[in-house]
Order: structure tokens, then sequence, then C-alpha cells
């Protein structure tokens, strides 16, 4: 048990810090409810699939500056490829978004791999190339998305098995990210590769020495987080219905949420639920704070704060970790 | 580079060549630019299109100073563009409430406190230097708008001194230069000559070294963190001079322009190694870049991507002509 508690303190922290907020927001607004629960997973979506692509990066040790903009290139893909498209088609088109974020993703880690400029460079620059690849596709805000994946991510759940009085709390929303995710990331991290993940952010020179192919594994892991960022830019295609060329404020917010969720920068340590997790908490903060009639600048401010202080307790943990 | 394979101790020697004198190639680089440009339409490279091209080069290059001194020690300063923009926005704001001189000063001291907190972060907090600057620069852009709120009805007034620097020319060069000579001349100066520099060449080379020599590293960071965060609030001056309107975003679009700079000019992103004299002629080359660009008439898409690949290209060269001979 205490070892339980020992390993997964963060994210409980964190799983806590949610409740607290949720209590507080249903505190302060009291009919706030199952609708107010959906527009809060609808609005976290892009930012989790943002979060989730991020955390796998970093986790192999890299960083990808260029999350929002692939965001924004497989959106308008999937805005352009599902106008006018019969509904038979759009499922054609979500695959073929899918597989143009894995493959940015892979053109990410080829060029870090084989170029040898550190990460954080070669994705700034491919923050611009995206950007223009988007730009390009769709240079003012338009396309179209299919009804059937529209509500995938609108109303709460609806199961057989269960009274609707228990699934009208869960939001489509968040189980369509719960599902994505999970399908992506267990088998994953069972898998060599996953192992191979951690260990090339862990230490590299270790990882190659126990026979562990670097630059494979390297670009394996930015094409998994291309595969979330086309996922995050499906859903907001999907939550808006329009593409839209111009990148979200993904990036910052998606480093944020993967640095509170526990996941180390340098490589190597956490998972993908305390980011998740992290998302959601900055988005209810900022609920709160709306609720709470607080000016939505100060917002800003907030959530800032709590970002650095949280970082500051964790670094400062760290360092009394190591010394004892 | 197929002539020169075929004489290894040549190919090693330019390496070494190269990797000793840095600035030499992208010089080089930069007059191929100027070149291309000058053949595509002729007469375009006259005094007042070099004036106009070194203009808009120093806010740039004053901001991928503060890139590369963070960068030597292995670090990066993320909340520039927002500290300029902060700095800029607060003199021109409060100058019709209390005068210029007062103005400036405050908006210095709202920049160094930013620069304060970001050292305290990474020197004593021992904090990712990304992810500190990236926090500081969201809580500064929250404060910088909710200040808007209340000066929203002062109007703003760009000190005249000011207005004078950034857009006023002396033998069609840009006044710009007055500030910016004197500046260069400081940082070539006390990154090679001071003791300052050298601890940051220590520290970025090898912390652990340079502890053990009895180097007391968070008082480095605390300095070199308040002085990148004055960089930039110097530069939102100027460059609120230059564009006169100021807004709430001013300089931010320039943050991941100097960060190129930086990395075009040669300064190792982990630390160590690099200089200024690089930076200057990379904030040079993006710039003639930008107008390139923009002369090609391309759709703004196409526009971006180029600039991303030549960024992309010009490092990868970089890092192979230094590193693997």
């Amino acid at each position: 048990m205490t070892g339980f508690l020992k390993k997964h303190g963060w994210t409980l922290g964190l799983l806590a810090i949610l409740l607290t907020l949720l209590i507080a927001i249903r505190v302060v607004q009291p009919n706030f409810g199952a609708s107010g629960l959906e527009s809060l997973a609808r609005a976290a979506l892009p930012f989790a699939f943002a979060t989730a692509a991020m955390a796998v990066v970093v986790i192999a040790g890299g960083i990808d500056l260029s999350v929002a903009s692939m965001m924004a290139v497989t959106g308008v893909t999937a805005a352009v490829l599902m106008d006018n498209a019969t509904e038979g088609q759009a499922v054609f088109a979500v695959i073929a978004v899918l597989l143009v974020g894995i493959a940015m993703g892979a053109i990410n880690g080829a060029l870090i791999v084989l170029t040898k400029v550190p990460d954080i460079v070669v994705t700034l620059a491919m923050l611009f190339v995206w950007e223009g690849v988007a730009l390009l596709i769709l240079s003012t805000p338009g396309g179209g998305a299919a009804d059937w994946l529209r509500s995938i991510i609108a109303g709460p759940v609806s199961l057989p098995f269960l009274p609707e009085a228990w699934t009208f709390w869960l939001p489509n929303a968040f189980i369509f990210m719960a599902v994505a995710i999970a399908v992506i990331w267990l088998p994953l991290r069972r898998s060599k590769l996953g192992l191979s993940i951690y260990a090339i952010g862990s230490d590299d020179t270790a990882a190659f020495r126990s026979g562990i192919a670097i630059g494979r594994t390297r670009v394996a892991a930015y094409a998994v987080a291309g595969l979330f960022c086309a996922l995050g830019g499906l859903s907001l295609t999907m939550g808006t219905g329009i593409g839209e060329p111009v990148p979200g404020p993904y990036l910052m917010a998606s480093v944020a949420a993967v640095v509170l969720g526990g996941v180390v920068l340098g490589g190597g340590r956490g998972g993908l639920l305390g980011p998740i997790i992290a998302v959601f908490i900055l988005r209810a903060i900022r609920l709160l704070l709306t609720l709470m009639a607080v000016d939505p600048n100060v917002t800003t401010i907030v959530e800032g704060t709590i970002m650095v202080v949280v970082v500051m307790l964790g670094a400062i943990l760290m360092m009394r970790e190591r010394r004892s | 580079m197929t002539v020169a394979a075929d004489q290894p101790t040549a190919l090693i020697r330019l390496g070494r060549f190269l990797r000793d004198n840095p600035v030499i190639p992208l010089i080089l680089l930069l007059f191929v630019l100027i070149g291309v440009l000058e053949y595509m339409r002729p007469g375009i490279v006259n005094e007042r299109w070099i004036g106009n091209t070194i203009k808009f080069a120093i806010p740039l290059a004053m901001l991928a100073a503060c890139q590369t001194i963070t960068m030597l020690t292995g670090g990066i300063d993320l909340s520039v563009g927002v500290v300029a923009t902060v700095s800029a926005f607060v003199v021109s704001s409060l100058t019709p409430l209390l005068g210029a001189p007062s103005a400036v000063t405050i908006s210095l001291a709202a920049a160094v406190l930013v620069g304060l907190v970001n050292g305290f972060g990474v020197g004593i907090c021992r904090v990712h230097p990304l992810i500190m600057t990236l926090g500081t620069g969201l809580i500064a852009t929250g404060c910088l708008q909710v200040y808007q709120r209340f000066v929203i009805a002062t109007g703003s007034e760009i000190p005249s001194f000011l207005e004078w620097l950034g857009t006023g020319r002396t033998f069609s060069l840009p006044n710009a230069l007055f500030l910016f000579l004197p500046f260069a001349a400081l940082i070539l100066w006390g990154l090679a000559r001071t003791g300052f520099g050298r601890l940051l060449y220590a520290i970025g080379a090898n912390e652990n070294a340079a502890k053990l020599s009895g180097v007391r590293s968070w008082q480095v960071f605390l300095a070199l963190y308040t002085l990148s965060a004055l960089i930039a609030g110097i530069t939102g001056l100027l460059y609120v001079g230059m564009i006169r309107a100021p807004s709430l975003s001013l300089a931010n679009p320039l943050l991941l322009p100097s960060v190129a700079a930086a990395v075009i000019g040669g300064t190792s992103i982990f630390g160590g190694r690099g200089g200024y004299s690089g930076t200057i002629v990379g904030a040079l080359i993006l710039t003639v870049l930008g107008t390139l660009l923009t002369l090609l008439q391309m759709p703004e898409g196409a526009r971006r991507l180029l600039f991303g690949l030549i960024i992309l290209a010009v490092t990868a060269l970089y890092v192979r002509f230094t590193d693997q001979s």
C-alpha cells in the first residue's frame, strides 16, 4: 500500500486537487451539473491530446515545440477532406488524417536523428513549417465535419447496460478522450517500444549499450506524438465543425500540463495519466474563476503562478530527495 | 564538398577553421542572400534598404542577445517577448501621467522584476529554464492584460527620445545604432573579457566542474536572468519607438525568431559554445530572409514553410561543419 502511494503519490495528489476543484465549482455554482461537466470535457479535449503528444516526447527525453502547428495541419486536413463528403467517405478522411499526423511526427523525429540538430531547434523550425503547411491547405477558416463525427463528442454517453442516471454524468467527449488515449498508450507502454522510449529518455547511452536502436525509437516516439496531435486536430474540427489554420494556444498549455502532471523534463519518468489530470485541473481552475466572476485575465495570472509554484516545489522536493 | 572529400586533411582543416571562425560562413551566407535579392529585384539594395534592414534587425538582435547569454549556460529565456511588450506598453501608458523619465524607470523595473523571478526559479529552485521563463511569461502576460484595464482611459504617448531613437535617421543610417553599437560592444566585451562572461561559458560547459571550482552558480543565474530581462526591457523601449503603436502583443512575434537568430549564429543550445557576433549576423540573415520571402510574393503559408526549412538547413549544415571534423 505504501509502495503504491509512493509510486503514484503525485497522480493521487493531482486527483485530489481535481476533486477539490470540482467540489468548489459545485459550491460556487450549485446548479453546475452534467451539462457543465460536458462543456468542461469538450473544452479540455484538444488540450488533453496536445498534452498526451507532448508527454510522449518528453518521456523519450525530447521536446516538441511544433505540437500546436501539427494540430492545425491535421485539423484543416480533416475539415477539407470532410467538406461535402458523405458519411462513409468521412471514415477514410479520419484514417487519412491520423496517417498524416503519424507522418508529420515521424518527419520531425527523422530530422532530429538525421541532422543531429538539438530537438528543440528542429521542432522550433518545424513549428514554422507546419504552420505554413496548414495555411497552404486552408488560408482562412473553412471546410466541414461529418455529423456522426461531431456527435461523438457531444452530449452524455449512452450505454445499454447502465441506467441513464449513471451515464448521465459521463460526457461523451471524456469517453472519447479516455478511449483514444488508452487504446494507443496502454499497449504501447507494455510493449518493447514503450520500454525503449522510457529507456532512451532515462539515459540514452545506457539504452544504446543495452541494444536499443536509439534513432528508430526516437522517430517512433515522435510519430506517436504526431498521432496524438492528429487526434487533437481532429477533435478541434469535431468541436467547431470547421478547420482553423492558425495554431491555438496549445503549445504552452501542453508543456505546463506535462510538467504539472509529473513528467520530468529530461525524460524517462512519468506517464500519461498525471498530465491528463493536470489538463483537467487547469481547465477546472479556469472554469472556477470564471464562475466566481473573476476577470479572465486574472485567470491567466493564476494559471501561470500555479504552474511556476508547482514546478518550483517539485524541483525543491527532488533536490531534497537526492541529498538524503 | 565533393572536391574536398578527396583530400581529407583539407576538409578537416576547413572544418577546424570554420569552427574557430563560425562568423565567416554566416557572413558569406548573408551576402549570398543579399546577392539573390539584388538579382531578383535589381536596384533594391540601396542605402535606404540597408538602413531599413539594419533598423529591423536591431530589436531582433537585442532579444537574441538574451537568448545567446542564457543559452551559453545551457538555458533559454522564453519570457523576453513578453517582457519587451510589458516595458513597451508600460512606458507608453505612463508617459502621459508621469513624464518620460519615471515611465522609463518603472517599465525597466517591471522587466527586472520578471528577470529576478526567473533567476530565483532557475538559480535557487533549480527549475528548468524553459519552464520557468515560459511560466513567468504567462504571468506577465496576464498582469499586462489586467494592467491595461486600469490605464485604458489615460491614452498613450511615446517619449520623444524613443521615437527619435526608433524612427530617426542620421546619414541614412537608423538612430537605433546609437543604442545598439555600444550595447553590442558591451556584450561582446563582457562575454570575452570579463569574469562574468567566462563564468557563463564555464557553467555551460560543465556546471559541476564550475561549482567544484568555487563558482556560486545561483548568483550567476540570478544575475544572468536579471540581465537578460533588462536587455529585453530596453529592447521593448526601442521597439515601441520604432513601431509607434503599443499593443498587448507588440514584441511577442519576435520571440521565436530571436531563438532562431541565436541558433543560426552558432550558439549551442546545450551551452558552453557560441558568441554574440554570430547572433548579430544571424539576426541580419533572418531579416534579409524575411524581405526575400516577402518579395517572392508567395502565399503566407509558403513563406513560413520556407522560413522554417531554411533555419533548419542552416543549423544542420552548421552542426555538420563544426562537429564532424
